[in-house]
């Protein structure tokens, strides 16, 4: 198929930059996403021109670092996938599509599609973790038994890898489904308990600080999720706040 | 120099443990004045800074992704193993080290296995304590899946993403430090080159990824982490990003590079579909467990089902060849990996594979599916099921065991693997092969240390499913973090180490000169064009069967393709900004250089072992008539190559390997 | 306590608490409007009580209004910090693939029935607050009888007004929709309730407002003839 693509290039994070348009032919309805961009790219190395910047690696959906804003919709218009798992067969022949970086004041563009997310890593530095030494001197591990039921539970919100798929689908550009899933990894095992009231606390007051925005729960994030991560989390983390806090 | 792998003498199962008891330690409050250098932030990379920092070390971490979160330990599906026994069939640490000297092939140090085997059980305890939520069974305890090449059921999980989950925990083990101060955390940095002083490793050079800037950091010690080769083949399941400069800048500074032949060709990923593919997609050794793996008997049959007039689930238990039970009958479709690939392979080479590029075989779930099905229905207490009734209970169960897999399939192929078989074929997907380390992981450049899938390892020549991120923990958390200690110890005088000195500045001017070149010149192929020209080259002449004619072409190729790089690659853009293409540039440039030298090694080593066929090297007749050959009287060693410019010029050293626990056999899975 | 309420999320149970507040607030008036339909006496008399108790006049009545312009002016000042965090809007947004309209727009639906509350306030409140505070009658009475019902009635004669009811109650029906259910969530309500949560969301998003609605025609169509 040919397509016309509508790119967001910028050359840097203090370029102004604009949408510019180009032109791919013989893209197979088989390719992903990233490898007709791949296509794209060696057509703009091979006419001596600079190749579009995008961040991408394990292309297995699992990394996190792909985060295009394809057709409107991050990772564009497939459900449960990141950009490296959309495939061509998504779109017809003939088809324009405009593809922009995730947009939020906490996620500066740092060139062309590639983004700086690195809010997120802070975040979970606030209190994304258990305070647990590495020594491996801890007690056996089947010494805590847990639910299947929570472990399932806490599986499923650790699941998030962090692509920020949710802070650039929603209106606001809030983080709160990232944050609620990390919160929600934690609040639902046993370990985490300890530290509960500290870590959210700590977590949602850098979420504040980084510049995101608040959540008025359309459920965009959930829809655009990859990893069909639940607004339940969000609900869990304002309770566990609440909890903290009272 | 000679190879001194400085494992402790007496017992295997007291070796360790004595050699903690006996090593220097250091004062914690010396400790605060040592800094060290962790290139790469995946799981062994990870777990090492996190422990490090916790010991009071300042660790700066250097990672080319934009968060350390994201390295490639990330997609590792399967599981963990770990010598619990928690489902008491009969594991222990010392089967836990047979079962992976046997998978290995017999091309380990047995020292460092069994350590390997008696930290295992740490790693599961250390990884509940930082929350990762492993499968639980309904009682609440810890649940285990079986892997192929072993008779127990030790492995760990956490749903298809046990890698992600693993290193969320290591990575979130780093926060902890990185918000005390004691890592400082260099996202987008990509290491160019190691500085040695005196002969010690003190430092690296490293390029800030959104600025291109060049920068120079010191430190007492330094620790590679950066991850296997794969990515030499261009299509592999390894990271878009994974590459081997890291661990190719410290060979050419002098630490040897160890068995390169050995790499592993996963059996079970998703097929290519053309020639833009950028990557292959691993689908978990996991689904082995209830899939069964075959092709049709009668070429008829897979003719019909290229053109389209048959499908798969046309075909009657007569008409396939499930060829893994039939020529492995102990293990089956559990065989380790290499078997198991080599086996896909010579039916497709027999012209038995399914899809269009005759490169695919099927991996069927009926039989499971039906199989869980009337187990449900027997708990339900559902009598005389409808055979769609049965189905559905079973796809519950294979759903709630590998939905997001086959969701995954379905997603790329576009086809659902609950209807119809998935079809898979071998790619490539690990290397044990590495930078050469002792039993201390040090390399044979004093101060420097390679741990992980980056040095030559525990795994022999063939890795066993699940091993992998139990090595790159047990490393990171367990071994390194003692065994720098020893070193370090000798340190406590020296003081902080000066960037301003001859040997920073020549190692960043080579950096630079290197980096000039390719913006300067201006050649007429992409980046690209090399790296897949080498990969074809690589697949085909030292893939998954290898012959001394095919070596020989591929050395020469390799050769006179990389002669042409320096001539022609183009690279656009300036070096003062975020250029991918720059990045790719010097990545396929080690590329080229290691391809040659695996492809050298792959000569040199004349049997048969693992993840490394030769040939030449089969058994002839017998039993195993056709299986690989090993050759223990003249190649029990640990090929360790050093650098003296070209490939061509690498100088053998051998590191003989002796079992004094394990009697070396021939590995039968039949 | 104050760094909670100072917090993303403070502010958002905040906004939940006030419009759970305001929404018992209107469940209220709905019951003694919908009086009028069936009864003008008694409409008269409750209306009466209400205007002239004095804990509703002198407690819930500045109650009420705090909770008004609480819910106006956070949700304002809610509204300005979300859009600073997008300071780069998208050339191409596709909100209808994974959010309803309601729930992207309540800043609209929320202007929309301020402007209705300002004109409810035009026709009723500050009538009674004149009559009551400033003129200092507290009778209730017009004409020798209470005058309430008959206020009412000659609200709704003029169509344009009408009209103007009837769309604002649409706009407040939209609102509701999505806040109905987005103030239990953001008050951490579980997945387990939410089903239940989203239907009794719907039906009072719905009929309340329909409600208000059949009274407007009601009594516009009824003094007609």
């Amino acid at each position: 198929m040919d397509l016309t693509l509508k790119i967001w290039r910028q050359k840097n994070a203090s370029d102004k930059g604009k949408m510019v348009d180009y032109k791919v032919t013989n893209i197979s309805e088989h390719m992903s996403f990233l490898e007709m961009m791949d296509v794209l790219n060696e057509q703009l190395v091979n006419s001596g021109d600079e190749p579009v910047a995008f961040d991408h690696d394990c292309r297995e959906g699992i990394c996190g670092m792909c985060s295009m804003y394809i057709n409107g919709e991050a990772h564009g218009p497939d459900r449960g996938v990141t950009t490296c798992q959309l495939h061509m067969r998504m779109f017809k022949d003939g088809d324009t599509i405009t593809i922009e970086p995730f947009r939020a004041a906490a996620f500066p563009v740092i060139k062309d599609l590639v983004v700086d997310r690195s809010a997120f890593d802070r975040i979970q530095q606030a209190g994304g973790y258990i305070s647990v030494n590495t020594s491996g001197n801890t007690q056996d591990a089947n010494s805590i038994p847990i639910s299947k039921h929570a472990a399932d539970e806490a599986m499923d919100a650790a699941t998030c890898i962090g692509c920020g798929a949710c802070v650039a689908s929603c209106k606001n550009s809030s983080a709160m489904l990232f944050v609620g899933a990390k919160v929600s990894q934690y609040a639902l095992l046993p370990q985490g308990q300890v530290e509960a009231t500290d870590r959210v606390q700590n977590m949602v007051a850098q979420m504040d600080l980084e510049g995101f925005g608040n959540c008025t729960n359309t459920g965009a994030c959930e829809i655009e999720c990859p990893k069909g991560i639940s607004l339940e989390n969000i609900a869990r983390m304002n309770r566990e706040l609440m909890k903290a806090s009272f | 120099m000679a190879l001194d792998s400085k494992v402790p003498k007496g017992p295997i199962k007291d070796k360790w443990t004595d050699y903690k008891n006996h090593i220097d330690l250091v004062n914690p409050a010396n400790k605060r004045h040592i800094d060290i250098i962790v290139v790469g932030t995946g799981l062994a990379g990870g777990s090492a800074a996190a422990t490090l920092a916790e010991l009071g070390y300042n660790v700066k971490a250097f990672c080319y992704q934009d968060s350390p979160r994201r390295a490639h330990s990330i997609a590792a599906q399967g599981g963990i193993n770990a010598a619990k026994n928690y489902q008491g069939d009969g594991d222990s640490t010392y089967r836990l080290f047979y079962d992976t000297v046997k998978g290995g092939d017999y091309r380990s140090r047995e020292a460092n296995v069994h350590r390997l085997a008696e930290v295992s059980t740490n790693i599961i305890d250390q990884c509940v304590a930082q929350g990762v939520p492993f499968a639980r069974d309904y009682g609440g305890l810890l649940d285990n899946r079986s892997f192929g090449g072993v008779l127990v059921s030790r492995t760990f999980y956490a749903k298809g993403q046990t890698g992600q989950q693993l290193l969320l925990g290591a990575y979130s083990a780093m926060n902890r430090q990185i918000a005390r101060g004691k890592i400082q955390m260099y996202n987008r940095h990509e290491m160019l080159d190691v500085v040695k002083v005196d002969g010690k490793a003190r430092g690296i050079i490293a390029r800030d990824l959104i600025t291109g800037k060049i920068e120079r950091h010191s430190a007492h010690a330094v620790v590679i982490a950066s991850g296997g080769y794969g990515n030499v083949y261009f299509l592999s399941t390894n990271a878009m990003g994974s590459n081997a400069t890291a661990a190719w800048k410290i060979h050419k500074k002098g630490a040897y590079f160890a068995n390169p032949c050995y790499t592993q060709i996963h059996p079970t990923c998703i097929p290519r579909s053309g020639d833009y593919q950028s990557k292959l997609t691993l689908m978990s050794e996991s689904l082995r467990n209830d899939g069964r793996i075959w092709v049709p008997k009668n070429m008829e049959d897979v003719m019909a089902i290229r053109e389209g007039r048959k499908k798969p689930t046309d075909l009657s238990e007569e008409e396939r060849d499930y060829y893994l039970e039939r020529r492995y009958p102990a293990f089956g479709n559990l065989v380790p990996r290499d078997v198991a690939s080599r086996a896909a392979k010579e039916r497709c080479d027999a012209g038995y594979g399914v899809n269009a590029t005759g490169e695919a075989v099927y991996l069927d779930f009926k039989s499971a599916i039906n199989r869980y099905g009337k187990e449900q229905a027997k708990i339900h207490n559902i009598s005389n099921p409808s055979e769609e009734k049965t189905y559905e209970l079973g796809q519950a169960i294979v759903e709630e065991k590998y939905g997001n897999l086959f969701q995954m399939y379905e997603k790329i192929v576009d086809q659902n693997p609950y209807k119809t078989p998935m079809m898979i074929y071998p790619a490539v997907h690990y290397t044990m092969g590495g930078v050469w380390v002792d039993y201390n992981l040090m390399t044979t450049v004093d101060g420097l240390y390679c741990i992980g899938e980056a040095n030559f390892s525990e795994h022999g020549a063939n890795r066993l499913g699940a091993s992998a991120l139990m090595q790159g923990l047990a490393d990171g958390y367990f071994v390194l973090p003692y065994t720098i200690g020893d070193y370090l110890s000798h340190d406590i005088r020296t003081g902080k180490i000066s960037t301003d000195t001859k040997e920073f500045e020549e190692a960043e001017k080579e950096v630079t000169d290197r980096i000039n070149f390719f913006i300067d010149n201006k050649g007429t192929k992409s980046v690209d064009h090399f790296h897949k020209k080498l990969g074809d080259i690589m697949w085909n002449k030292v893939g998954m069967s290898r012959n001394e004619k095919g070596l020989k072409e591929a050395i020469s190729e390799i050769k006179a393709l990389r002669e042409e790089f320096w001539k022609e690659v183009s690279v656009p853009g300036t070096a003062n900004e975020m250029n991918p293409e720059l990045e790719k540039a010097g990545r396929v440039s080690d590329f080229l250089e290691l391809g040659e030298l695996f492809a050298k090694d792959a000569l040199e080593r004349n049997e048969s072992c693992g993840g490394h066929f030769r040939e030449e090297s089969v058994e002839l007749d017998g039993e195993q008539k056709g299986e690989a050959k090993r050759k223990d009287k003249e190649y029990a060693y640990v090929s360790a190559w050093e650098y003296k410019g070209e490939p061509s010029d690498a100088i053998l050293h051998k590191e003989q390997l002796e079992f004094k626990d394990i009697e070396l056999k021939q590995r039968s899975y039949k | 306590m104050s760094r909670f309420f100072k917090s993303s999320i403070g502010r958002k149970v905040a906004m939940a608490l006030s419009a759970f507040f305001l929404m018992f607030f209107l469940l209220q008036h709905f019951a003694i409007n919908i009086l009028s339909v069936f009864s003008a006496d008694t409409f008269n008399e409750v209306s009466h009580f209400m205007g002239t108790n004095p804990l509703i006049q002198f407690v819930l009545q500045p109650v009420l209004i705090f909770g008004v312009v609480f819910h106006f002016v956070m949700g304002f000042i809610l509204e300005l910090k979300n859009r600073s965090a997008r300071n780069i809007a998208y050339v191409k947004n596709n909100g209808s693939a994974n959010s309803s309209w309601m729930s992207r727009n309540m800043i609209w639906s929320g202007v929309a029935i301020l402007a209705f509350i300002i004109l409810h306030f035009i026709d009723f409140w500050f009538p009674e607050i004149n009559t009551k505070f400033i003129e200092g009658d507290w009778s209730g009475m017009h004409g020798g009888e209470l005058r309430y019902f008959h206020e009412l009635q000659e609200k709704f004669v003029s169509p344009i007004r009408v009209g103007a009811y009837v769309l604002a109650f649409v706009f407040l029906a939209l609102h509701l929709l999505h806040g109905f259910t987005s103030a239990f969530q953001s008050m951490g309500a579980t997945a387990g309730r939410k089903k239940t949560l989203q239907n009794i969301g719907k039906a009072y998003s719905i009929l309340i407002p329909l409600g208000f609605i059949i009274i407007a025609l009601y009594h516009h169509f009824n003094h007609i003839h």
